[in-house]
Formats: structure tokens, C-alpha cells, sequence
């Protein structure tokens, strides 16, 4: 039987994992073994103790000479900064704490010096593993790598680096010097059983640019070396033996992704930032997580709007703390380690929910945003609780929408606070220093905004609401919606004082209204000095190529001179002929 | 013997780096260098132990040093503790 006859037999099998790192691969499996030691416990002679230390000496030099390889490369291939990662290693071969520890126990308890090794080693371990933050648990996944890497030396074993072909690499899991050390081959994806999007290997294969999926739970079992495998890192889908319907998707999307990539021209990879250097972050405002592999393909620099009312589209009751927590989870993962700001429930005005409301005169003067979940404090609780516990990797932030003064912000940090009391009886991690804003939406809000920035870690001005609250006009009827003016002066002068008293209070200023995302505000509104962009994600592109084509220094004399003009018409004008100068005009949806 | 009781600053918390920069610092002195947190104490000049600490930001570590040069070494661990290890807070 051929090997395509064989394939043919074996039936499609389909996991869901974690995305750790983008990029689409279709290859042959190389299941990469991890060395598990074997330890025997044996009791050596008085006289064999000289030669067992002498042995542990010889295997730490050799795993010292390994792992400064492997650093050395690291710094070629991911530079200083990320090296880094490898040094923590190359420092614990050189612990003479450790060491002298582990001598002094050969000498004592007259034990083969792989026990020892295996047996000091592994307190430490055990210790990392049973840490609450999932940093240090992954942190152990190193210690242990170092532990078996002067065991294998012990036992004289050769280390593997050299591969045929190029395989996707298939593993229980997968340590980052492993990863490091074969991708010195062509490896075309990293899949792995266990691991976060925190881990070391997840790490460098971004750095690599290697498609990656981690948390594929009894993978290895599944497939056999060889075999065809597709690795899909933006959704965290993996097939084995896919049938030629699936692989055909599968490389029709990656030619998609390809194509859109180019069209980018390498824009994805570049900051947002000026040619004069001042570097704004610009991110994406989403409702659903099928928008998240867009926009990581985008480029975003995290998610700076996480509508997370739209988890009660179409459903009739709350969602229960355990599915909300689900969803946030799925953002904090795939989005790690850029960071996602999730703005509790904006219920009530145009989006209430079904028949829980009487009807109101004036919805959007009504019961909406905060004041709705500051009525219904068990509400409130349980998403605070939900979206705590998926802070835990430290990128989540949290918002508040419709703050109109400061008693409600001191209401909402209180239930925050008492949330975080509850999950610690809990027993539930949670990150403390989880940053806390505010929508920045209505008017009363603008005008307190410096007493309000004291008392958060940044704010985001909502331009939608803001200007219909401002201007008096409600967008949406048909009669007054021509007076609805982004460029009306008032807005433009209301907006610096919000991004400038926010400033002096040195908290940063976001925007994840319509405005962020309109080309012809870009410059000005970088020139007023905002700190991010929010935006939809398909205008990610242009907003970036706008800020990085013009100089923050000009950019302030372009909103100097953009805050003297006295009607939205001149505005407008005036930025128009400026995208003109700058050769931005082009391919404008004006 | 000297005490000292510092926070961790620094957003990410004694991770890695820092964790690499102390021992590296420790190393220099002569004097015994003990961290507790929480009643759990290991050797600061120990990397290993270091990385067992979990000392996340805003977590109370009490430094204990002994040994001929105790005075130099709390000041300069000192340091690097209220700097936050030049990371950002």
C-alpha cells in the first residue's frame, strides 16, 4: 500500500485548541518526544561518591554549554531583550545555592546523583506548579527543562536538533529551548497538548513567526508520525488527515490571509507610530470573538473596545457568571499578551433588552449604561466577578459606560472592590491591578473629566453619544441627523480639553468612538494628543498608515490651526487640504 | 543582621528578569542574603529560589542580610527594589 493509499484510510479527526501564535501550515507530523528521565533511586558506596559528584560536574558543563548555544542563537535570531528568556536557565545551572545543596545530599544520603538532581529540583518545581499566577506555573516548565537536561547529560544521551523535511512539530508539550533548538530546521507550525499563550514556546514562536496551537488536549494519542496535519493559529483549529474539502478551506484561507498580508505591505508588523517618534497604540473596537483572528492579522495593538452587551443579543436572561467568564476568557487568550478592555454591560437607550423596562420618554436620557447596573448591584457582581477572573493573565481592563459623575465611579470601584473580596473566598485568581477607565460620553463627565482622572487609570471618549448629547441632535432622526457634526468646532474644542485635563492628571486618553476610526480626524486628533485609537478593524490599516506618514510635530500645528476655524465646513476643508498635501487623499470613502 | 521590607513596584512583578538582575546583585556581597514572603523564605542568591517567590506587584517581601558587608548589600538590593528594577510600575 502506498503512503497516499494509507492516508486515504485515515479519517479526518478535528481538535480545538488555544491560537498561540498566527499563521496557517499544512505539513507532515514529527512527533517530538519529549526525554523523560527514568530515575532510579540507588544507593552508592562510600568510596563512589568522589566520581558521582565528578559525574554531576561533567553533565552540568555539558548542559551549560547546551543552553549558552541556544542562548547564543536565541540573541541572532529574537535579539537581546527576548534572549532573555534563556538566561533565567543558563543562571540555574550556575545556582551554587542549588548546587551546594545537591553535593551535600550526594555526600549525606549516599544517593546516585540522578536522584538527587531529580529530587531537589522538583521541591522547587513543585512549589512553581502550585503558584496562583499562571506566569510562575509556566515558569516551571523551565525549571523542569533544565532538570532534564542535566539528566540526559547524566545519562550521556545525544541532544536532537536535526529533522528531515519540513515537519509540523507535535508534542505533549514543548519547552522553549526545544523549540528554540528546531527551529533551526524549516518547521512549519508548533502544536502542542499542554502550554498557554504565556509559555516560553508560545513566546518564541511568535518572536519566529511560526504558526502555533497550544492547550490540544490528547493530541499525540490521535496522530502518527508523518501523517498530514493543517494548523490553523489565528483559531486555534487543528486537523489530522483533513480530506480534500477541509484542506482545500484550509489553503483557500491561508492564500486569503496571504493576499491580505501583501496588501498591507508589511504595515502589520510596523507601530503606530510618527516619523517623529511619538507612538500612540492603536487598537480595535469588537463585539464577537470571530472578529479576533481579523483583527490579529490586522495588526491591532490589543482590543481597546470590548462591547460586552452583545453577549446578550438575542438571549432573554443574563448570561450566568461561569459563560460570561467563558467569553472573556476566549478574548484575554487569544488577544495575550496585548491587552483587552472590556466595558461592562451598556444596556437601556436604543439596546435594552426585551419587556424588563417600562417605556421611557427619552431612552437615551434614561436608564442606560452604569445606572441600570448600579440599580442591579447582583448583575453587576457577577460580571465584574467574570471579567476579574479572566484577568488573571494581567491584559484585561475594565470600563464604565455612561459615568456622569463621580458618585457613580466610587459606586462601581466599590462593587469592584467587594468582587474581588468574593473571589478571593473563592479562592479565584484574579489580577489586583486590573486597570479600571471610563467612558468618557457624556457632557457632565467632559466637564469634570480632571476630577474624574484621578480617580481611574485612563479614560475613552464615546464621540458618538458625546456628540449627540452635546450638539442636541439624535442622529437618528432623519429630520435634525445633518446637524450631527463630528467636525462641529464645539466638539473639537470639547475634545482637547477632555485629552488635555486627563493628561495633567498623566492617565492616558482613548478614543473608541466613530471618530477614532474617520481618516479625517486622524491627524487631528493625534495633533490634540490623543493615546489610542480604537477602532473598527477593517480601518486599522489606514488609521496606521495616516499616523505613520505624518510628524507629531506637525500634527499639533495642524490642530492648532484646526481649533481657530469657526465652522464644521471650514474644518473640514481645511483637513481635507491637508490629507491632500500629505498624499492621503487617496482612496478616501469621502 | 539587617531587615528591610520592600514592595514590588513594577507592573510585571519579580519575574524573570528582575529575578535575574537580583541574584546578580546578591552575588556581589559576601553577606548572606535571605527573601521571605509570606512566611515561605528562600536564598536570594539562589535563582531557583527566586523563581519559586511569585512575588507579584505590590506584594511585601522582608529582606534579611548578614555577613561582613550586610550594610552595602541591603542598600544596594534596597535600590533596585525602589526603582522597581527600571521597569514600569
Amino acid at each position: 500500500m502506498s503512503a497516499a493509499e494509507h492516508e486515504r484510510k485515515k479519517e479526518e479527526t478535528v481538535f480545538r485548541g488555544i491560537a498561540a501564535s498566527p499563521g496557517i501550515a499544512v505539513g507532515p507530523v514529527f512527533l517530538f518526544q519529549k526525554h523523560v528521565p527514568v530515575i532510579n533511586e540507588k544507593t552508592v558506596d562510600p568510596e563512589g561518591i568522589d566520581s558521582e559528584i565528578l559525574r554531576l560536574g561533567s553533565a552540568v558543563d555539558r548542559s551549560r554549554r547546551e543552553l549558552s548555544k541556544i542562548y547564543d542563537f536565541a540573541k541572532q535570531k529574537l535579539g537581546e531583550h527576548q534572549a532573555k528568556i534563556f538566561e533565567a536557565q543558563v543562571m540555574i545551572l550556575e545556582d551554587s545555592v542549588l548546587f551546594d545543596s545537591i553535593d551535600s545530599r550526594i555526600r549525606n544520603e549516599r544517593k546516585n546523583v540522578e536522584f538527587i538532581v531529580h529530587d531537589e529540583i522538583e521541591k522547587y518545581r513543585k512549589v512553581m506548579v502550585a503558584a496562583s499566577d499562571e506566569y510562575t506555573r509556566e515558569r516551571a516548565l523551565d525549571v523542569e527543562d533544565v532538570r532534564n537536561r542535566i539528566l540526559r547529560n547524566l545519562q550521556e544521551e545525544k541532544l536532537i536538533s536535526k529533522l528531515e523535511g519540513s515537519p509540523v512539530i507535535v508534542s505533549q508539550s514543548l519547552a522553549a529551548a526545544d523549540a528554540l533548538i528546531l527551529s533551526r530546521n524549516t518547521i512549519l507550525a508548533y502544536v502542542t497538548e499542554v502550554g498557554g499563550v504565556t509559555s516560553h514556546s508560545a513566546l518564541l514562536a511568535r518572536a519566529l513567526k511560526i504558526p502555533a496551537v497550544v492547550g490540544l488536549r490528547h493530541l499525540t494519542a490521535g496522530v502518527h508520525n508523518g501523517e498530514r496535519i493543517a494548523v490553523d493559529g489565528y483559531s486555534g483549529v487543528v486537523v489530522v488527515n483533513p480530506t480534500a474539502a477541509t484542506l482545500d478551506e484550509i489553503l483557500r484561507k491561508q492564500a486569503r490571509y496571504k493576499e491580505f498580508e501583501e496588501k498591507l505591505a508589511g504595515l502589520r508588523d510596523l507601530p503606530a507610530e510618527t516619523p517623529d517618534g511619538r507612538r500612540v497604540e492603536l487598537t480595535a473596537n469588537v463585539e464577537l470573538p470571530e472578529e479576533l483572528e481579523f483583527i490579529k492579522i490586522q495588526g491591532a495593538d490589543g482590543i481597546g473596545l470590548y462591547r460586552s452587551e452583545s453577549l446578550l443579543l438575542g438571549g432573554e436572561v443574563f448570561p450566568s457568571e461561569e459563560e460570561q467568564y467563558a467569553e472573556y476568557r476566549i478574548f484575554a487568550d487569544t488577544m495575550y499578551p496585548k491587552r483587552v478592555v472590556i466595558r461592562t454591560f451598556d444596556i437601556g437607550g436604543d439596546k435594552f433588552m426585551g419587556s424588563q423596562t417600562t417605556r421611557e420618554n427619552n431612552p437615551f436620557l434614561g436608564w442606560r449604561g452604569i445606572r441600570v447596573m448600579l440599580d442591579r448591584p447582583e448583575l453587576f457582581l457577577e460580571q465584574v466577578r467574570a471579567i476579574l477572573r479572566a484577568s488573571e493573565r494581567k491584559n484585561i481592563s475594565m470600563m464604565f459606560p455612561m459615568i456622569s459623575n463621580i458618585k457613580e465611579l466610587r459606586k462601581a470601584r466599590q462593587l469592584v472592590e467587594d468582587a474581588k473580596g468574593q473571589l478571593r473566598a473563592r479562592g479565584q485568581a484574579y489580577d489586583d491591578k486590573i486597570r479600571i477607565g471610563i467612558m468618557v460620553e457624556v457632557p457632565a463627565a467632559a466637564v469634570i473629566v480632571e476630577d474624574l482622572a484621578k480617580e481611574v487609570d485612563f479614560v475613552s471618549i464615546g464621540t458618538n453619544d458625546l456628540i449627540q448629547y452635546l450638539l442636541a441632535v439624535d442622529r437618528g432622526n432623519d429630520v435634525v441627523s445633518a446637524l450631527y457634526q463630528e467636525f462641529h468646532p464645539a466638539v473639537v474644542r470639547f475634545l482637547r480639553r477632555i485629552i488635555e485635563r486627563s493628561k495633567e492628571c498623566d492617565i492616558p486618553v482613548a478614543m473608541c468612538g466613530e471618530m477614532a476610526g474617520d481618516p479625517l480626524a486622524t491627524i487631528l486628533l493625534l495633533g490634540l494628543g490623543l493615546d489610542e485609537f480604537s477602532v473598527v478593524p477593517a480601518a486599522l490599516p489606514e488609521i496606521k498608515k495616516i499616523i505613520r506618514s505624518v510628524k507629531y510635530r506637525d500634527a499639533k500645528k495642524i490642530a492648532k490651526k484646526a481649533l481657530s476655524l469657526v465652522t464644521e465646513d471650514e474644518l473640514k476643508k481645511y483637513l481635507t487640504g491637508v490629507m491632500k498635501e500629505f498624499g492621503l487623499y487617496e482612496g478616501m470613502g469621502e | 543582621m539587617i531587615e528591610r521590607e520592600v514592595t514590588i513596584r513594577n507592573r510585571a512583578g519579580l519575574h524573570t528578569r528582575p529575578a535575574a538582575t537580583l541574584v546578580k546583585l546578591a552575588a556581589k556581597f559576601k553577606s548572606d542574603f535571605i527573601i521571605n514572603k509570606d512566611g515561605f523564605e528562600i536564598n536570594g542568591k539562589s535563582i531557583i529560589g527566586v523563581m519559586t517567590l511569585a512575588a507579584e506587584q505590590g506584594s511585601t517581601l522582608l529582606l534579611r542580610f548578614n555577613g561582613p558587608d550586610e550594610q552595602e548589600a541591603a542598600a544596594a538590593i534596597q535600590e533596585l527594589f525602589d526603582k522597581a528594577f527600571d521597569e514600569p510600575v
